[in-house]
């Protein structure tokens, strides 16, 4: 197993960065730009070193704008292209986030969370990797909870980033980023890689933003191989000429927010656990599910039914599933490490079907079972 | 004559234009058709082929250009051009990218991008059409707007002193920089010629008018021909200037090719050989 490898297929005690590298180069990354920002800094280090080896390009931008323009571009030329930064650093992105949206440049984001100015455990950016962006679009976010899903889940957003043709964020968080674990990394037959579909037409009957259903995809062609084609933030039709008529405007934001909302519950996969029998179900994404399957392991050994449900993919919303579940159990916990934000949309689905709360806290540090807990006797009573 | 008729009346250079893009957006007397034509006129005597280029503007007028030349285009985001550049060319080597720029668009808001493209020697063309404002916004002070120029945001005279982008980018490390102006289209051609030609970051940037906004607020009157003559006016070939008093320069823009040079171009931020990638090969982490 060498620096050239592009998959280290073995058994790994690695740290989460390192495994969004390995993630995306498995997934078949070959240009990669970020800008220097703890806690994400290990992602650039590690693409730096492997990247190169391995035939693709690393670069490291003047500023967060220089890599979002420059990955998209990249993947607008044929590059299965990746940045990583932590919650400033996304906030200055969101331009060129709208941009990948806009011209449907599949790329992929490592967005490590931290808490403001610091660098301690938080999931305070939940709703800024669906929100912060300007102008309607639908995002699809995945939410690794161990150094496992992290590499797995870097795979994922290159592969659906692919199939939609659109920006996919791993959204990772301070302390997973810079925790060590066991990681096992499969042969590479075993990791299924998707490319985007590429056009078989004509320059001359090819139409860059047309989807042959009302949610679909575009098929793709390369910068450079004669299509000339304009790829316009502003709004366009399906040649890529930019157009203000309203049912250009219409038929624009309609697939390419649809796209994604329609495929929801393909995207925004759960995981149950102890759910069947359940009274009380939490709702957790990202590290926060760690502490969340202690605490319904404490609470059931109280003899209280908990179960938990854990989120892939907080974006899109996993709306059916949650609605479902708010009619199978007695009250439905939202854990987050915030002040409460995801809590707001789980509540929205549940729609007073049954009781709801809330474990949510901002202080630097993951919730201890404990604090789930108590949460869970307070809803119980 | 009618509109698609004044369009459509044999000109060479139609055939590189996506012709039911026009008429184009451009005000009246504006110089970025100026521009187009010399571009065009270059990318006919190099023979190029534009289905393989890409043309990218940001957001401003000069930054439509690329949208009416048919060939792929970026276009649509403030200041980021050059950080799009840098993608296609990491990625694609040897695809031809040409930029279009305003002054405001290259050097306020792209400015940071702007010296690294250079300071990396960017195997891009980067064309800054400098007609001293922010005309799409409406005439507002940019950084190559003249000292103590009315515009609209700067109503008692602008205090700031403007950039000279030609001398900022053979500083950075751009290899071919060059400065003309509209009223010189034989020039403009050339320089545009010489810097598509040019393996390494080239920087032209052109004297242009705006006389919608540049030239009522800042000279008071809004007549093109005057604007062309107060540019002209303002300029000085750099080989004369060479025998002129800092007296006889003062307030000229020097016109002429400033640098030409031939330096390794920018593949990535490092490029792998196995012999130097400090693990001796071994592990990946």
């Amino acid at each position: 197993m060498g620096l050239e490898d592009r998959v280290l297929t073995g058994v790994h005690f690695m740290q989460g960065n390192y495994a969004a590298v390995e993630g995306a180069i498995a997934a078949g990354c070959d240009f990669f730009a970020g800008y220097p920002i703890t806690p994400a800094n290990e992602v650039s280090e590690g693409m730096a070193r492997r990247l190169p080896a391995v035939g693709g390009v690393f670069f490291q931008g003047e500023d967060e704008l220089c890599s979002i323009y420059a990955i998209s571009a990249a993947s607008l030329a044929g590059a299965k292209a990746m940045t990583a930064t932590a919650s400033a650093g996304y906030d200055y992105m969101q331009e060129g986030i709208e941009y990948a949206v806009a011209v449907e440049a599949p790329i992929v984001v490592v967005d490590v969370m931290r808490c403001r100015g610091e660098n301690f455990a938080t999931q305070s950016d939940i709703m800024q990797v669906r929100w912060a962006a300007a102008g309607d679009h639908e995002m699809i976010v995945l939410a690794p909870s161990t150094v496992q899903e992290t590499f797995d889940f870097t795979v994922r957003a290159f592969n659906l980033a692919e199939e939609y043709r659109t920006p996919v964020v791993v959204v990772s968080e301070m302390s997973l980023a810079l925790m060590r674990e066991r990681l096992e990394i499969p042969a590479a037959s075993a990791i299924p890689v998707v490319n985007r579909k590429r056009t078989a037409k004509s320059p001359a009957d090819y139409l860059p933003f047309h989807a042959d259903s009302e949610y679909g995809v575009p098929d793709f062609a390369e910068l450079g191989t004669g299509y000339r084609v304009i790829h316009s933030i502003n709004p366009h039709d399906e040649r890529g000429d930019i157009e203000w008529e309203p049912h250009a405007f219409d038929r624009l934001y309609k697939r390419i927010t649809g796209k994604v909302r329609e495929n929801r519950t393909k995207i925004s996969t759960v995981q149950r656990f102890g759910l069947d029998d359940a009274d009380i179900a939490l709702v957790a994404f990202g590290s926060e599910v760690r502490p969340a399957l202690d605490a319904m392991e404490m609470a059931r050994e109280k003899g209280i039914r908990a179960g938990v449900m854990k989120l892939d993919a907080p974006w899109p919303f996993p709306e059916e599933a949650i609605r479902d579940l708010a009619s199978n159990v007695g009250a439905v916990v939202t854990v987050e490490m915030n002040m409460g934000k995801y809590a707001g949309e789980v509540e929205r689905a549940v729609c007073g079907k049954c009781r709801t709360a809330r474990a949510t806290k901002n202080l630097g540090t993951p919730h201890t079972p404990d604090e789930i807990l108590s949460v869970i006797e307070e809803v119980r009573a | 004559m009618s509109a698609p008729e004044l369009y459509t009346n044999g000109n060479p250079l139609l055939k590189y234009m996506r012709q039911d893009k026009l008429p184009h957006f451009f005000c009246p007397g504006c110089g970025c058709g100026q521009v187009v034509s010399a571009f065009l006129r270059a990318v006919e005597a190099l023979g190029l082929d534009l289905g393989s280029m890409v043309g990218i503007g940001g957001v401003g007028c000069t930054a439509r250009i690329p949208v009416y030349i048919n060939m792929d285009c970026l276009h649509g985001v403030h200041g980021r051009t050059l950080a799009w550049a840098t993608g296609i060319k990491l990625h694609k080597p040897d695809t031809k990218v040409v930029v279009f720029a305003g002054d405001g668009d290259a050097l306020s808001i792209g400015g940071n991008h702007f010296i690294h493209a250079a300071r990396r020697n960017l195997d891009v063309t980067f064309v800054v059409v400098n007609n001293f404002n922010f005309a799409m916004t409406g005439g507002q002070v940019a950084p190559m707007t003249p000292d103590g120029s009315v515009t609209m945001t700067t109503p008692y005279g602008s205090s700031e002193p403007p950039f000279d982008m030609c001398k900022l980018a053979v500083t950075a490390g751009a290899t071919y920089v060059a400065r003309t102006l509209t009223s010189n289209p034989a020039q403009m051609t050339t320089f545009l010629k010489n810097a598509l030609n040019h393996k390494g970051f080239s920087v032209v940037e052109i004297l242009s008018q705006c006389p919608t906004h540049f030239g009522r607020y800042a000279l008071g009157s809004g007549s093109p021909k005057g604007l062309v003559e107060w540019i002209k006016s303002h300029t000085v070939p750099a080989s004369a200037a060479e025998k002129m008093s800092p007296e006889e320069t003062a307030g000229k823009y020097l016109v002429g090719e400033f640098v030409n040079v031939e330096k390794p171009v920018f593949r990535g931020s490092t490029v792998y050989t196995p012999s130097t990638c400090g693990c001796g090969g071994k592990e990946a982490k």
